[in-house]
């Protein structure tokens, strides 16, 4: 409780951004920490894998199955490659594609989900309606079925870009295709959802009262207070989409080999678990620490800002 | 009309507008495909009288309206038309119709949804429960953090665990432990008992030996839906325990139990309806990926498999199966909103 | 049931002592540290005397009241101190014994009615509930118990009223419904926690009667917390003023409203002191003729309202909630067009829809809201707040428009040092002076003020009212102010517009409209608005039951 005259000519100085993210990091929880760490971690392989990985990505090295050594320290893949070295790469395609993912989706889902909030009649209704259908359907349900359809088939004739792409890079562009456009129904969801809770508010009223067009209202008024939350929710959708795209590459429809992948590698070596071998586990490991990490992280994020408002 | 029974019917119209709805999107989905179903089918090399002779067998020749009529109606009496299977060699007499292929998975993956919901919402109201009445407490604090652990975790990876478990049983945990380690680790396990690993059942199957056989599927979903149901039963029951007339209650003298029953209980069918819908339906997901792993005949693992052979009528199926199940759910749920809501039960 | 928990009512004795609560301390947990919220206080009740405890928003009036109860809000907790009921050491009591007090000898009345009562379970249920549940009565005589008790209460229908659900009658009705749920076991002790609060002032006046007359009639010692000191000048015996959980003054209630001893004590009534000097006009700024207005197109919010706002002066519209006092501001912005009639600006045709005004129009009405939680952006600072409208409106930029930003801080009573915070880094009375001087940035001929004194304690509303009345002698700007509060209207307005259901009662100079002969509504307005007198509510009803019989 401060009271009026209290603090009237108090001056106090300013901490800059650096120093508050600086300090905001100190205070972290340990599970917090260690989730940064994790994702920390696993940016840097995914970018240096090629100079971390002992072996290439589609290298032949040696008998197939080959049990952990030395030289192999996961041991070797049904062909003979390198697990380790597989996992490297796997940290970069698996992540690389659920990042693009997400952002196309966030772009997509984001801009039209404020845009309609603000405005709000006929075409707030008319997404809101299909979206709300969208959401009916499971991802991963709808997901297998647009597989099936190769959409990106279609745009190869529209354009006229036969031969263009390898059926690899065709395989992931449907994916990042598919997924970005189911996971953006939810972004809209949840970007209309927050910017409408912030529309209302009286100071964006005023906003409107005062004359200011939709560009102010919405790039000043409006995104500044839901940024925060849709940070969350980028957080959480890129695991639910890592998730979904792992889900359906070891259900062998997602990323082909002979790329990297997690979910296939577990996919591939899967018969090696009825032997009691749990080198199918390393890869579905990899996965499910990455997820938890991005869950501890979203979570002191969430806590962190809600409770950032009455910091005096 | 009763507002509750004038709500409830628009709940239902509503459904059924986005059952129709996702109907349109499955069907007019595969009219995108390129070259249409013939070629994906017969291969960019088939002849143009194939293609035709195709398209004229199944139909494909009439417009997409009244195609679409046509399955729907079907589809409404259980008949989804006949499957892409046998393809290329495209006769008359391999072809087999989609409802035989799903009739029997259909039973199977209500079976081992149902064994899950039978074990996994009990557990998880329970816990959450428990964990809502003692907040922040060591109990709470435990199955805080193990569930968001398992939340995080592919199905792929707790069924691999399970089955790495239920193998290694048998051989001491030879592969997985340092040598000479699985012996003294064996009499810590032998009281786990030999699970099968791998779920095969026909249609012959007896009931219990079924539900042997499935047990470890139905372990795995339960692993992944408890977290996330628990949780929200635990932030539902908080919620619905922070409401004033909670704190009247207990300042009118109510023991804790007395509380509970008779003032939080009968507002909290809504949200746990809300709470139980939601997790089943995403079960529905879940079973996919764990009839896979598990090799279970089911809806989920005809879906993948048909999706890989690109067999378009049985995919379309599957999908408006799993999609009709998801919004039944949550149609229920709401209903039971409705119903229980006593500002509708009661108008003014 | 033990004896000593309830004992024969010949025990109770009139002017023994029923709670004695000594050296206090109650500590609070919030951003992850224990604050003090009580600092050591004593109190002492006798049986059948009611006490009032009296203070702004974090006095810790609350939390006091409910540990005279032996209870703690969830994330509170006796340090020090204690508390003792009847002999019986409340602190260390064990929860049973507790629960055996509660609801028995020692009930609650909460601020919010239709959350405190369960949505699932019909009145009767719930009025009965703690005498079936404490083996008072059995069910059929508790059931005629409470028929006898919303007798008394004068709720209406009272034999079938219990029949209802919570959502199935009005505040006003199921506040006294409480009253009879708190009653059911006559307990020694009723704790009212701001029982009136969220009530209108004409439904007000019938809660405290009904409350008053029960307590009475069973002399039931009671705390009764508020921060209303003319609603608890017609309840309490004796008052205690609270502030940032300590005494400030505690005195009989006679005495305490005579002579004050405390300079805060005095200010509790700030607003009451202010009376601004009528002055006439008759050069009109803003006139709404005739104007019909509606959300759903079914229902008229407002309902054929004709306002006069003449230049350079205060005109306050006074009503209840429902009144569509606030509707007609939004009229007037153009956020709702009327559906019928015409509002002119200086003479001229003022564009129904906000889009259709040019910028210059819109800076000439400018807007401040109830509450400034809400008017300003979080993620802005004052320089952003004040500056968008100089820059927006009158093209200022840079050093020219830091300037002005500075200059205008100085009219609103702030030091520059503002510039730079945040809105979450001021007090709500320095919030609600930032959205003064981002309307008055735009150098408006009128601002319009929805409730703008009411989310604050009475010193602060005291400050903002004599600052928008400086404002208005250095600006010449006419105010439109928009209250519920009869003692904001007196102490601001030159003219008052009485507003009910959407129509306009009155509209008037001020010395016209205050004085008789009024009109029914306002009648019925003013005359239940609390004096500070403790004979105000029993000469009320002796004039209203005889005027009515």
């Amino acid at each position: 409780m401060t009271t009026e005259n209290v603090d009237i000519r108090s001056v106090r100085t300013r901490r800059s951004f650096m120093q508050n993210a600086w300090r905001a990091l100190k205070s972290a929880p340990p599970s917090a920490i260690f989730g940064m760490t994790v994702i920390a971690v696993y940016v840097l392989c995914a970018i240096f894998a090629p100079l971390i990985a002992p072996y290439g990505e589609a290298e032949v090295v040696g008998k197939a199955y080959a049990p952990a050594s030395a030289q192999n320290w996961f041991g070797l893949d049904q062909i003979g490659r390198d697990v380790f070295s597989r996992v490297l790469y796997g940290a970069r395609n698996t992540m690389g594609i659920a990042f693009l993912t997400v952002c196309i989706s966030f772009t997509l889902g984001g801009l039209l989900g404020i845009y309609a909030a603000v405005t709000r009649g006929i075409l707030d209704q008319v997404l809101s309606r299909i979206v709300d259908v969208f959401m009916s359907i499971p991802v991963l349900i709808f997901a297998l079925m647009l597989l099936a359809m190769r959409p990106f088939d279609a745009v190869e004739n529209w354009f006229g870009l036969h031969g263009t792409f390898s059926q690899g890079v065709k395989t992931i562009l449907n994916l990042i295709f598919i997924l970005a456009v189911l996971d953006s129904t939810r972004v809209f969801r949840l970007a209309r959802n927050t910017a409408l809770s912030v529309a209302v508010q009286d100071f964006v009223e005023a906003a409107r009262l005062r004359g200011e067009g939709l560009r102010w209202v919405v790039l000043r008024e409006i995104v500044p207070n839901i940024l925060p939350p849709l940070i969350a929710e980028f957080g959480l959708r890129f695991s639910f989409v890592f998730l979904t795209i792992a889900a359906l590459s070891f259900l062998g429809v997602g990323i082909q080999p002979p790329t990297a992948d997690w979910g296939s590698m577990v996919a591939e070596s899967k018969t090696l678990i009825t032997f009691g071998r749990p080198q199918p586990l390393i890869p579905a490991a990899a996965i499910a620490l990455l997820t938890v990490a991005v869950n501890f992280v979203v979570d002191w994020f969430l806590h962190k800002t809600s409770g950032l408002r009455d910091d005096k | 009309m009763h507002p509750v029974i004038r709500t409830v019917l628009q709940r239902l119209g509503l459904g059924l507008l986005t059952l129709f709805a996702v109907s349109v999107i499955i069907f007019s989905s595969l009219e995108l495909l390129p070259g249409g179903f013939a070629e994906a089918i017969l291969g960019q090399g088939a002849t143009p009288e194939t293609v035709a002779a195709f398209n004229k067998s199944l139909g494909l020749d009439r417009p997409p309206v009244t195609r679409y009529v046509e399955w729907l109606g079907g589809a409404v009496q259980g008949d989804f038309g006949k499957s892409f299977a046998g393809a290329g060699g495209w006769r008359e007499e391999n072809v087999r119709f989609v409802s035989d292929i799903i009739g029997p998975r259909f039973y199977n993956t209500f079976f081992l949804a149902a064994l899950t919901a039978l074990i996994a919402v009990p557990i998880a109201i329970a816990l959450g429960l428990f964990a809502a009445l003692y907040r922040n407490g060591w109990f709470d604090r435990i199955i805080n953090s193990v569930t968001l652990t398992t939340i995080a975790s592919p199905e792929f990876f707790v069924a691999y665990v399970l089955v790495l478990i239920a193998v290694g049983n048998k051989n001491g945990f030879a592969a997985v432990l340092p040598d000479g380690w699985g012996p003294m680790v064996k009499p810590f396990v032998s009281w786990i008992p030999d699970l099968p690993p791998l779920a095969t059942v026909s249609k012959g199957t007896p009931f219990w030996e079924h539900v042997w056989k499935a047990i470890l599927p139905a372990i795995t979903l339960t692993l992944v839906i408890v977290a996330h149901m628990m949780r929200m039963t635990r932030a539902s029951i908080i919620s619905l325990l922070a409401n004033p007339y909670i704190e009247m209650a207990k300042l009118k003298g109510l023991s804790p139990r007395q509380v509970i029953v008779r003032h939080a209980l009968p507002n909290a069918w809504a949200p746990i309806a809300t709470v139980i819908a939601f997790n089943l339906a995403y079960l529905v997901v879940g079973v996919v990926v764990v009839e896979v792993v598990f090799t279970y005949p089911g809806i989920g693992q005809l879906m993948v498999d048909s999706v890989g052979s690109r067999d378009m009528p049985v995919a379309q199926a599957c999908a408006l199966i799993f999609a009709a199940t998801y919004i039944l759910l949550n149609l229920v749920a709401d209903i039971i909103a409705i119903v229980t809501n006593p500002r509708l039960l009661h108008p003014k | 049931m033990t004896s000593d928990v309830k004992p024969a009512d010949k025990s109770r004795v009139k002017g023994s002592t029923l709670v004695e609560i000594k050296g206090l301390k109650i500590d609070g947990y919030s951003d992850d540290k224990w604050h003090p919220i009580i600092k050591g206080l004593d109190l002492t009740l006798k049986r059948g005397e009611v006490i009032g405890l009296i203070g702004e928003s974090g006095a810790g009036k609350s939390t006091l009241g409910l540990a005279a109860m032996g209870y703690t809000k969830p994330g509170c907790k006796i340090t020090a101190g204690s508390v003792t009921f009847d002999g019986i050491d409340l602190v260390n009591a064990s929860q049973d014994r507790l629960r055996e007090l509660w609801g028995s000898r020692i009930s609650y009345v909460a601020q919010s009615a239709s959350a405190s009562f369960n949505p699932a379970h019909k009145l009767m249920e719930q009025v009965t509930e703690s005498a079936l549940n404490h083996g008072v009565m059995d069910k059929a005589a508790a059931e005629a118990d409470a028929k006898d008790l919303f007798k008394r209460l004068q709720l209406p229908n009272p034999d079938t009223i219990g029949g209802r659900y919570p959502h199935q009658v009005s505040g006003g009705q199921l506040q006294r419904a409480m009253t009879a749920m708190a009653m059911s076991c006559r307990p020694d002790l009723i704790i009212f926690d701001e029982p009136t609060t969220a009530l209108d002032v004409t439904t007000q006046v019938e809660v405290l009667a009904a409350m008053r007359r029960i307590v009475e009639e069973f002399n039931t010692a009671a705390i009764y917390i508020t921060h209303d000191l003319a609603v608890v000048a017609q309840m309490a015996h004796r008052i205690m003023v609270l502030r940032y959980g300590n005494l400030v003054e505690e005195a009989e209630t006679r005495a305490m409203l005579k002579a004050p001893t405390q300079d805060y004590t005095k200010s509790l009534w700030a607003v009451r002191k202010l009376e601004k000097k009528e002055e006439k006009s008759d050069d009109i700024a803003l006139s709404v003729s005739n104007v019909d207005a509606s959300y759903s197109g079914v229902v008229k919010v407002l309902d054929n309202v004709t306002v006069r706002i003449p230049r350079g002066k205060t005109v306050a519209v006074v009503g209840e909630s429902g009144s569509g006092k606030s509707t007609l501001a939004r009229a007037i912005t153009g956020l709702l067009p009327p559906s019928k009639g015409r509002i002119s600006f200086n003479g001229k045709d003022l564009p129904a829809r906000l889009q259709d005004r040019d910028r210059d129009t819109l800076r000439r009405i400018q807007m401040i809201y109830q509450s400034a939680d809400t008017a300003l952006n979080p993620r802005q600072t004052v320089r952003d707040i004040i500056g968008r409208p100089l820059e927006f409106y009158l093209g200022l930029t840079g050093a020219e428009k830091d300037r002005r930003i500075v200059k205008l801080l100085d009219a609103i009573e702030l030091n520059e040092d503002f510039i730079d915070r945040y809105p979450g880094e001021m007090s709500g009375g320095q919030k609600q002076r930032i959205s003064i001087a981002r309307a008055l940035a735009a150098e408006p001929e009128i601002i319009i003020c929805d409730e703008v004194t009411s989310a604050l304690d009475q010193i602060v509303q005291e400050e903002i009212l004599k600052l928008l009345m400086k404002l208005q002698k250095e600006t010449k700007v006419t105010y439109l102010f928009i209250t519920h509060d009869i003692a904001t209207v007196r102490a601001i307005s030159d003219e008052i517009v009485v507003m009910y259901k959407g129509k306009v009662v009155q509209q008037g100079l001020k010395s016209d409209v205050l004085n008789p002969p009024y009109p029914a509504y306002t009648e019925l307005l003013l005359s239940s608005v609390p004096q500070m007198d403790p004979d105000w509510l029993t000469t009320l009803l002796r004039k209203r039951s005889g005027a009515a019989a």
